[in-house]
């Protein structure tokens, strides 16, 4: 409450020389502490967000439209960690990029995945970044995934109502060992095996609750989650593009790899035939 | 979409929950626990928006925990069912409430009687033998009307609790599954559902229990205190 009068209040505590500025960064004050997100000057901010927030309200009048469209998906397995996203942002119909990085590195032993509103998960995630580098010096270890994850969670819970759109997977390795969490601008956060979140998500979940296990080789699991953002890719008209693929280990995350996903569509497509055709011709020698 | 029951007996109190987490249509997760140990002997499943569920179990918790050290006695559980209806009462009238409804059950140790409270989050409270929440009210209202009766004992309220469980399985679209604690006068204990006779189990694991550590159970939040049945 303090903080939204502070918002609504004469912005006393904004840089007014230059000297004040080269203090801060961005949203950030001197000591690195968020000055406040801007808030609408209104008696009801979140009533008002509400109305105009597509993917809050049914009117279709609504002027502030957010990027949803992806698909994203992380499982834990007996070598770690296999994180896949893939690459494209939509405005609409518009395909504003296939390029985009969904995968957030937040530190070498943390990666954050990125569903709804790229901004948000662009910065509350790299925010994240900041507050677990400052875990670290102030306790002389690495933060656990299970307390990065609901200091993420606790952010977004106090901006609940005001049109935080965010659908993320926390991923890493600390003592326990490999840690997975989904957490959401409404304050969910579940720790879990096996997630997949995004528009494209219903078609991952299709492939890869069908192929997984927990006692999956290293090659298998990698191949299980560029194989489920491809079909994903395929079906669902918001997601495409390219494939990105991550593995954590225990010494932390590695990039495996960048792989096309119409291009590796037609591969699969190849090689299910030829796996047919070499069934049939088979089954011919025999009788 | 959530279910959630609770049955009153003649020295305990059974609750039970489903167990599904996820978002519109999909299930992301199918053994979320939901029912939150608050005390020594007293429970609570929570129902609701997501994300308020877990945050209003965690703050009901914690400030039981701190009236407990402070006192060095928990609150029992009608004015701990009081001060959670106070909260929620408060937090309708905010610029936040918490959508979040409650079945709120204890043993209370001073009188030996079990009770249970059915909250939700207009702010109403009810004190009631047995009660339902969410789209299992619908179906097994009726099925703890019949076969319920005054100073069950423990393995027929467990039938009737399964018959509830049944009757959901059977009637709502949805597919579920439980997990269930039983709250009496030694703490609160997690119950197999799944299991032949989790009154026997759980009869032994206090037995087993009782000559080494006769101090009630504390239930700490960290550690898991109810495993997934």
């Amino acid at each position: 409450m303090n903080a939204i009068i502070q918002n609504l209040s004469t912005p006393s505590h904004l840089p007014t020389t230059e000297e004040d500025e080269l203090k801060g960064y961005g949203n950030l004050d001197e000591m690195g502490r968020i000055k406040g997100m801007q808030i609408p000057r209104v008696p009801d901010p979140t009533a008002f967000l509400n109305l105009y927030t597509d993917s809050m309200s049914s009117n279709p009048e609504a002027k502030i439209k957010l990027a949803h469209g992806t698909t994203t998906l992380a499982f834990r397995f007996k070598g770690g960690i296999i994180v896949a996203v893939d690459s494209r942002a939509t405005a609409g119909s518009y395909i504003a990029s296939g390029t985009v990085k969904k995968v957030i590195e937040i530190n070498p032993y943390l990666l954050g995945t990125m569903a709804g509103g790229a901004a948000d998960c662009q910065y509350w995630e790299t925010y994240l970044g900041m507050r677990c580098r400052l875990y670290e010096l102030r306790n002389k270890e690495r933060i656990s995934v299970a307390a990065a994850s609901k200091i993420l969670s606790n952010i977004v819970y106090g901006y609940k109502g005001r049109g935080l759109s965010m659908g993320t997977m926390i991923c890493g390795w600390d003592k326990t060992g490999p840690a997975l969490f989904y957490v959401d601008s409404e304050g969910q956060r579940l720790k879990g095996d096996l997630f997949s979140v995004g528009s494209g998500s219903t078609f991952a979940y299709g492939v890869l609750d069908q192929g997984y296990s927990y006692d999956l080789s290293d090659e298998e699991a990698q191949e299980l989650g560029r194989r489920s953002i491809i079909a994903a890719g395929h079906r669902d008209a918001f997601s495409g593009n390219t494939c990105n693929l991550y593995h954590v280990r225990e010494n932390g995350w590695e990039f495996i790899g960048n792989y096309d996903v119409s291009q590796q569509w037609y591969e699969y497509e190849a090689k299910k035939k030829a796996a047919r055709e070499a069934a049939s011709s088979e089954m011919a020698v025999e009788v | 979409m959530e279910c959630a029951f609770a049955i009153t007996g003649k020295d305990f109190v059974l609750i039970a929950s489903d167990m599904s987490a996820g978002r519109s249509i999909i299930q992301m997760k199918s053994n979320e626990n939901k029912i939150t140990p608050v005390g020594p002997n007293l429970a609570m499943a929570c129902g609701g928006e997501p994300g308020d569920t877990s945050r209003f179990a965690d703050y009901v918790d914690r400030n039981l925990r701190l009236y407990h050290i402070r006192n060095n006695f928990p609150l029992p559980p009608p004015s701990a069912a009081s001060w959670v209806r106070r909260i929620l009462a408060e937090s309708i009238r905010s610029r936040s409430p918490y959508a979040v409804n409650v079945l709120l059950g204890g043993f209370d140790t001073t009188t030996s009687k079990p009770h249970l409270y059915w909250l939700d989050y207009l702010g109403t409270k009810a004190d009631i033998p047995y009660a339902a929440q969410g789209v299992g009210m619908y179906v097994t209202l009726s099925t703890m009307d019949k076969w319920w009766y005054e100073n069950i004992e423990r393995r027929e309220a467990l039938d009737v609790l399964n018959k509830c469980v049944d009757e959901v399985k059977k009637r709502v679209t949805i597919k579920f599954d439980f997990n269930c604690v039983l709250i009496d006068k030694d703490g609160v204990h997690s119950l197999d559902l799944k299991s032949q006779d989790p009154i026997a189990e759980l009869e032994a694991k206090v037995a087993a229990m009782k000559p080494s550590d006769p101090e009630p159970i504390i239930p700490s939040s960290d550690a898991p205190a109810i495993a997934a049945a």
